[in-house]
């Protein structure tokens, strides 16, 4: 069983008495250790996806299933559980709160889910220990590099164990060479097991990913997937070629 | 989310904006402290008067006061009697529910005199030894009236402090307590021997001066001749006319003083005070129905009599209490809510600041009440800290009031009020955050996290 199931998912939007529809009868199941990039220009719905997808909008129609749970008609208190506890956020602009430092940041998500201050603290320099960002946390996300700051949110969306990840353009406010060392670190965490979805517009940043879905338009206009060219057990084990 | 982190990011988000929370705050603080002055001055108003209240004679005091003949018995006018040693006579032998029966001949505007010294007392009363426990005196020096001065007519008095200061000198001035028993002063020029002195009489604030004047001596300036300056300085009218009281045996009164005056060379016998002390202040309407029947007997049944009971005036003290009291709230009442507009306005502010933040925090999982509690937990927080900070300043305050403030009672600062003020405040802090608070728990996460 998928750890994400989309079914017939539209999302419509009512402007001016004309129908948007930002998503359109989309289908999509994402494995529990999958890495996917969701690719599309913008305006083209994969943004919809992506917040549907991450529990923050609901569909107009179609169901979803999030590690065996039904939340497509979840409320918002449901949906506000699930973000904090299965889902983990990467943002373009990285969104630390300026006033806290970097150890603080990344323990906001467990101060929702209630931990105690001494266990977050543990959990929150082991997330940051995951991201090399240890000997960085007294200090306030402003101080930090563009790359050190993606690193901190990165470890936020890991602290609370998250069944996925999304990741939403995480480079697309970095230099090409810190860009590539945030995705070879999304790489290295898809390695040991997390499930993560990558939003972009950028084929190439894409391209680090096994699957990846295209959308245009609200619908799915494209899947490239190893596996279904039987490509997936080559690059499992290239040796055995 | 539990309340203690909720608690510290309300506390560094009003540390974050040092200079604007203050300012927030100045609204809550200036309504905490106007509202624990206010009722300060006002409880000192009310200390005041009960002082007063208690030093004209108690709360059981009943004066027995001349009336003018109802109109239905207009035609007995002639035959009414007035008020009358008799009347005494007759409540002492029939009216048990009547404690005390005082009566009191007094003769205005005499003059007591000893050497080039003379003073007016505030009163110069003939009087039983009844008076001492009806008008709460306490003599310190000496003795009162026995039934043997009363019985011959003794030419003896007891006097207030004030007459002592007046005729030998205050122990002020002088340093020392000067005692003249046994001293002979002329009472409008006829010789009495002082038997007796009152105890010195002030009010609570008078002695606070005093004290404070003996501990810290001022160097002495003489201005001219030292003269008195009359009731307003020394606190309060029912102390100074205590402390100017002269009182003689009632028979010395009329005999010396009464008898051979009146029209006609008839004289007077009316008494100017017939003052009661009731057994039972719970059976007060009882007493006074025993009295009133025992004196319509010896008044023929005509009513040129009635009763003025300190009720009168209990009720008066409170009714004036509660009219400054509820001004005086009302005021401070409406400068702690311009307060909590105050903090509205600013939360509004910083919500509309922190949408992005809200954003954030939703989406890593913070719920609607979370959001809510957060910000309501941050209106609070000013508000309870400008809160403490009032009751803090209302100290000062109540020390610049009861400068600026005309009557010479001290401000007192209650518990009561303390609390209420603290309570209102941080209550004004809730109903100021509501909005804000809804308005920011209801953002939609993407919308906010779109917001520049």
């Amino acid at each position: 069983m998928p750890l994400v199931e989309l079914r017939g998912v539209s999302k419509i939007y009512h402007l001016g008495g004309e129908e948007i529809r930002a998503l359109d009868d989309v289908n999509l199941d994402i494995d529990a250790g999958e890495f996917i990039s969701i690719i599309g220009p913008s305006g083209s719905g994969k943004s919809t996806l992506m917040h549907i997808l991450g529990c923050l909008d609901t569909p107009t129609r179609g169901t979803i299933c999030l590690d065996g749970t039904l939340i497509h008609n979840a409320t918002p208190r449901q949906l506000a559980a699930i973000r904090n506890r299965k889902i983990g956020f990467v943002f373009q602009f990285f969104n630390l709160l300026p006033k806290l430092n970097v150890l603080q940041n990344v323990e906001l998500p467990m101060v929702y889910s209630g931990l105690s201050s001494r266990e977050r603290r543990e959990r929150a320099l082991r997330a940051l220990r995951m991201v090399d960002m240890e000997n960085r946390s007294k200090h306030r996300p402003m101080q930090l590099s563009g790359g050190q700051q993606q690193r901190a949110a990165i470890a936020r969306a890991l602290v609370n164990d998250p069944k996925i990840i999304f990741a939403d353009e995480p480079t697309g406010n970095l230099d090409s060479h810190t860009g590539e060392v945030i995705l070879e670190l999304f790489r290295k965490l898809s390695h040991e097991g997390r499930t993560i979805a990558l939003v972009t517009h950028d084929p190439e940043i894409a391209a680090v990913t096994p699957r990846r879905i295209e959308i245009r338009d609200g619908r799915i206009s494209k899947v490239i997937d190893p596996k279904l060219a039987g490509l997936d057990r080559q690059l499992e084990t290239p040796a055995s070629v | 989310m539990n309340l203690l982190p909720c608690l510290a990011v309300g506390l560094k988000e009003i540390w974050a904006h040092k200079f604007r929370s203050l300012l927030t705050m100045l609204g809550i603080i200036l309504g905490v402290s106007s509202l624990v002055a206010m009722t300060a001055l006002v409880k000192g108003m009310e200390n005041g008067m009960k002082e007063n209240l208690i030093a004209m004679g108690g709360l059981d005091k009943v004066l027995l006061e001349d009336q003018q003949i109802p109109p239905y018995q207009q035609q007995y006018a002639d035959d009414a009697v007035g008020r009358t040693i008799n009347d005494v006579y007759a409540l002492r032998a029939s009216a048990p529910l009547i404690r005390l029966v005082s009566p009191e001949m007094a003769l205005r505007g005499a003059t007591v005199s000893y050497g080039d010294n003379s003073v007016t007392p505030s009163e110069l009363d003939g009087v039983w030894s009844a008076a001492l426990d009806m008008n709460l005196h306490v003599l310190q020096y000496g003795r009162f009236f026995t039934p043997l001065d009363e019985q011959r007519a003794n030419s003896v008095c007891v006097i207030g402090t004030g007459i002592r200061d007046e005729l030998f000198g205050s122990p002020e001035d002088l340093g020392r307590e000067i005692v003249p028993l046994g001293r002979i002063v002329l009472i409008n020029g006829q010789p009495f021997t002082i038997v007796g002195m009152f105890e010195h009489y002030e009010s609570e604030r008078e002695r606070k001066a005093r004290e404070w004047a003996k501990a810290h001596p001022q160097p002495k300036t003489n201005h001219g001749v030292a003269r008195s300056r009359g009731w307003g300085r020394h606190g309060g009218w029912a102390f100074w006319r205590k402390n100017y009281t002269v009182y003689i045996p009632l028979n010395t009164m009329w005999i010396r003083f009464r008898s051979a005056a009146g029209t006609n060379n008839i004289p007077d016998p009316h008494l100017t005070d017939i003052d009661l002390k009731v057994r039972d202040l719970d059976q007060l309407e009882t007493s006074l129905q025993q009295a009133r029947n025992v004196l319509m007997i010896t008044h023929h049944g005509i009513e040129d009599f009635m009763f003025q009971t300190q009720e009168n005036n209990v009720e008066n003290i409170n009714a004036a209490i509660h009219n400054a009291r509820m001004s005086g709230g009302i005021i401070a009442a409406i400068g702690l809510i311009v307060g909590g507009i105050g903090i509205m306005n600013i939360m509004l502010a910083s919500i509309t600041e922190r949408v992005r933040e809200i954003g954030i925090r939703k989406a890593i999982g913070a719920t609607y009440a979370d959001v809510f509690i957060q910000i309501l937990i941050e209106s609070v927080v000013i508000a309870v800290i400008g809160g403490l900070a009032g009751l803090g300043t209302s100290y000062g305050m109540v020390q610049a009031l009861s400068i600026l403030s005309p009557n010479e009672n001290t401000p007192q600062i209650t518990m009561p009020a303390m609390l209420i003020a603290f309570a209102f405040s941080a209550g004004v802090g809730v109903l100021a955050g509501l909005i804000p608070a809804f308005k920011a728990a209801k953002l939609d996460p993407i919308q906010a996290l779109r917001y520049e």
